[in-house]
């Protein structure tokens, strides 16, 4: 059983590693079969997705941050800590500082697309052997789950937001 | 081998006076060209229709899709499933509580999915249990048995659950009239003694939900098959009996005795105003109604205590009997409403009814006597035409919107085309072999979509490779589309199917739930999220709220629990995506797995008997670290003071859970 587990996570690292095909044991992604323009959103590391831009709120929006928090134990907190540890996926503590906001929110609302595109994603998949599943969190949702990872980055580092680009 | 067998049938038949098919038996020569690319459905590619086949003796409905032909899922009705844990499940078990208890098999027959103005409107799916008279509800969004009704004072329930043009009605009737209420009699005292009901289960518009609106008294025969009526009939039944002889014993011969059996046909409008007027006898009864709450996803049994009786004999206009040709099975009723088909199994024949013709007959009191009261309508005033031996054994018809009716002929082996008004035989095809019911989809509606047939036979011999004597039932689909029928596909079916209903696919597949939202799971064991996973204990019940995602179980360690303990493993699927079940199973468990749809919270009940430490596990495979998802549960000696602790990624030994500890009195950390 050991080699068979071994051999599957091998798939996944090819597949990780730049086919774009669904590998099809895993995932309702959609196949990528198309061989098209990569998209944009590569390039400037916000990801693929719908979110093109995020207006981050000064000072935190409590009400968001709290309805993100609750969103969180309900749906990602069995894989993601708020520690820099990881456990199934990586721990929070600083993803802000990291991940531009439109990433983070187009990884969470479009996992299937990000897995299979998206070489960023591709390397956490190589990192962490499950995919992130996709947890049907629209994206209203995705903003205030944000908004409580900007909090967390604070208590946890200290700082918040310094992916995003200045201007 | 191949030719063989049709050959022996068919003499068998030729030998009964019938001459049909004989020149053209075998497969070779009935399928003509290339047929597959007809039911080859590309990988990728979907169906065009649904198919919901009942299961017969295995208690379930299975789904296909047409014309593929290919098995889609086995829907859990009326018999426990351990594949999911249906009927095992805490959820799920009093879907089978009964007058009798839990009762947990029945015999599926026959499936009508819900109608709005005459034609399928994809909502539900009904099905009768033939052995402990019920009827399910399965709901079209999750293909979930969601409802299971008893109906009291019948006994064999396969007259059911047919349904009216409005999905206002499931009308039934008893296939074995017995005493109402039953008493201790002398089995010889039936014609004295017994009596039928025919039921009517009113369905609501919104929700879908079952209730015994009214039953009928009437004389004790055999209560066969229905139909209701639709357009110009609409507010009629029309239900087929036999054993108008009253036999109780070798009903083959002694029920066989009369030229003609008598149809029930029912104003069922008219017994509306009967009910407003006030025009019934309350009878109390207890019957469980069995339903699942749609939040939660927990069936809860009720009792029912009473149902509305109308006897006809107070009720004049609201049951007539029509005198049909030996031994009557199926009762069809075309597209437009005017014609019923009665078919005689021990007649040649097929009759043929006008609608209109009833209506003048009543209207003339047109009657050739009555039976305890009720009149029985002329034969010669109601009947439009005859089908003249169109084949042996005629069983089922359905219509294919074009004028054209097709019927099963169980001993002679085939399905025969013939037209409506004319009544001419058009073609004829053999099955292999010996056919029940035949289904075209929407073939009993107003709007039949008249591009295939299957036929389910009831008979498979030599059409698979041999799996020793048990062999699985065939369904044959034939293309309708054009002047003769062709047979393009024999497909291996599931227990015994019966009747079955097809739908176009469209009509079903854009409501089809995908999972369940968490934020609207309402189950009082719900953990929404892994930080509410935990143990709990209230003397020996032990609750263990529990979730699953991708890829580990929370909590994963136990311990504190101890023999003689009733261990309540509630479930939590924390997925949110489509097809990403997750299964539960825990050694030395009694009864079966669970498996868990996406938001949804399923409870497992174990019993450990033994100390140790059990592994239990996700049964699944959901994940490329699915043999991962796993844990222990320590189960202690009766009276232990290993304290209740309960934890994921870290050593319980080392973990303080004195609150818990304080509440539960152990003290023992």
């Amino acid at each position: 059983m050991k080699n068979l587990l071994f051999t599957l996570g091998l798939s996944f690292l090819a597949f990780a590693c730049g086919n774009p095909e669904n590998d099809g044991t895993d995932s309702s992604a959609p196949p990528q079969s198309m061989i098209e323009d990569p998209d944009p959103g590569i390039a400037t590391g916000k990801g693929i997705g719908e979110v093109k831009t995020v207006e981050l709120t000064e000072p935190l929006n409590q009400d968001m941050l709290e309805m993100g928090e609750s969103i969180y134990q309900m749906k990602c907190a069995a894989c993601h800590k708020l520690t820099d540890q990881r456990v199934v996926g990586p721990g929070w503590a600083g993803i802000t500082n990291r991940r531009k906001p439109e990433w983070i929110m187009n990884m969470i609302t479009n996992v299937d697309i990000m897995l299979a595109e998206d070489p960023e994603a591709q390397k956490l998949l190589e990192e962490c052997l499950t995919r992130m599943p996709n947890q049907n969190v629209s994206v209203g949702d995705a903003r205030d789950i944000l908004e409580f990872m900007r909090k967390n980055d604070v208590e946890k580092v200290g700082e918040r937001d310094q992916a995003v680009e200045e201007g | 081998m191949i030719r063989l067998l049709p050959t022996l049938f068919l003499c068998a038949a030729g030998a009964l006076g019938l001459f049909t098919a004989c020149d053209s038996a075998n497969t070779e020569n009935v399928v003509n060209g290339d047929v597959a690319g007809e039911v080859y459905v590309p990988p990728g590619e979907y169906d065009e229709f649904y198919a919901f086949l009942s299961g017969g003796y295995s208690g379930q409905v299975t789904v296909y899709g047409l014309p593929s032909g290919r098995l889609f899922r086995e829907i859990p009705v009326f018999s426990q499933y351990p594949e999911n844990g249906y009927g095992y499940s805490e959820e799920t078990k009093p879907l089978f509580q009964t007058s009798f208890g839990f009762v947990p098999w029945d015999d599926t027959h026959h499936i009508e999915l819900s109608q709005t103005d005459g034609e399928f409107d994809g909502r539900w799916l009904f099905v009768n249990g033939n052995n402990t008279p019920r009827i399910a509800r399965v709901d079209l969004r999750t293909f979930e048995t969601v409802e299971i009704l008893e109906i009291p004072f019948v006994a064999g329930l396969h007259c059911a659950p047919f349904i009216t043009q409005n999905s206002e009605y499931l009308v039934s009737g008893t296939r074995f009239s017995v005493p109402i209420p039953q008493e201790d009699v002398a089995i010889d005292s039936y014609a004295e003694n017994f009596d039928g009901a025919i039921n009517y289960v009113s369905v609501d518009p919104e929700s879908g939900e079952m209730t015994l609106a009214f039953q009928i008294l009437v004389p004790g025969f055999n209560y066969d098959l229905a139909r209701n009526g639709k357009g110009k009939s609409h507010g009629w039944s029309f239900l087929t009996t036999y054993n108008s002889e009253q036999a109780h014993s070798l009903l083959e011969i002694n029920a066989s005795q009369k030229d003609k059996d008598l149809m029930a046909v029912v104003n069922w409008k008219r017994a509306e105003e009967y009910l407003e007027q006030g025009t019934f006898e309350t009878r109390n009864i207890s019957y469980s109604h069995n339903l699942v709450d749609e939040s939660s996803g927990i069936a809860t049994s009720g009792e029912e205590t009473s149902v509305r009786m109308i006897n006809p004999a107070d009720a004049p206009g609201v049951v007539y009997f029509l005198p049909v040709p030996k031994s009557p099975h199926g009762c069809d009723i075309d597209p437009t409403g005017e014609y019923i088909v009665g078919n005689g199994k021990l007649s040649a024949d097929l009759s043929v009814y006008s609608f209109d013709k009833i209506q003048q007959a009543i209207k003339d009191e047109n009657y050739e006597g009555d039976f305890e009261g009720i009149p029985i309508i002329s034969y010669e005033a109601a009947i439009e035409g005859v089908v003249k031996e169109p084949g042996l054994g005629p069983l089922h018809t359905e219509f294919d919107g074009r004028g054209n009716a097709y019927t099963t002929f169980f001993i002679s082996s085939e399905v025969v085309k013939w037209n409506v008004e004319t009544k001419e035989v058009l073609d004829r095809q053999p099955t292999f072999y010996s056919p029940g019911h035949l289904v075209i989809p929407g073939g009993e509606t107003t709007k039949p979509d008249g591009k295939y047939l299957v036929a389910m036979n009831k008979i498979t011999k030599d059409r698979y490779l041999p799996t020793g004597p048990e062999l699985v039932h065939s369904a044959q689909l034939f293309d309708i589309s054009g002047e003769k029928m062709r047979l393009l596909l024999d497909f291996p079916t599931k227990g015994e199917p019966h009747y079955a209903q097809a739908i176009a696919a469209d009509k079903v597949m854009p409501n089809v739930k995908k999972f369940y939202a968490l934020e609207e799971n309402t189950h009082p064991y719900v953990a929404k999220g892994e930080g509410k996973a935990k143990v709990e204990r209230d003397g020996n019940e032990i609750h263990v709220y529990m979730t699953a995602i991708r890829s580990h179980l929370a909590p994963d360690n136990i311990e504190g629990i101890r023999v003689g303990d009733e261990v309540y493993f509630h479930l939590t699927n924390l997925e949110q995506d489509w097809d990403v079940p997750h299964g539960f199973a825990v050694l030395g468990n009694n009864n079966a797995e669970l498996l868990v749809m996406p938001g949804q919270t399923r409870t497992l009940k174990w019993e450990p008997q033994r100390v140790g430490v059990f592994p239990f596990y996700c049964t699944d495979f959901c994940s490329a670290l699915h043999q991962e998802m796993s844990g222990y549960v320590r189960v202690s000696p009766k009276g232990s003071n290993v304290a209740l602790k309960w934890g994921l990624n870290e050593n319980l030994s080392e973990k303080d859970m004195l609150s818990q500890a304080e509440e539960d009195g152990d003290g023992s950390m």
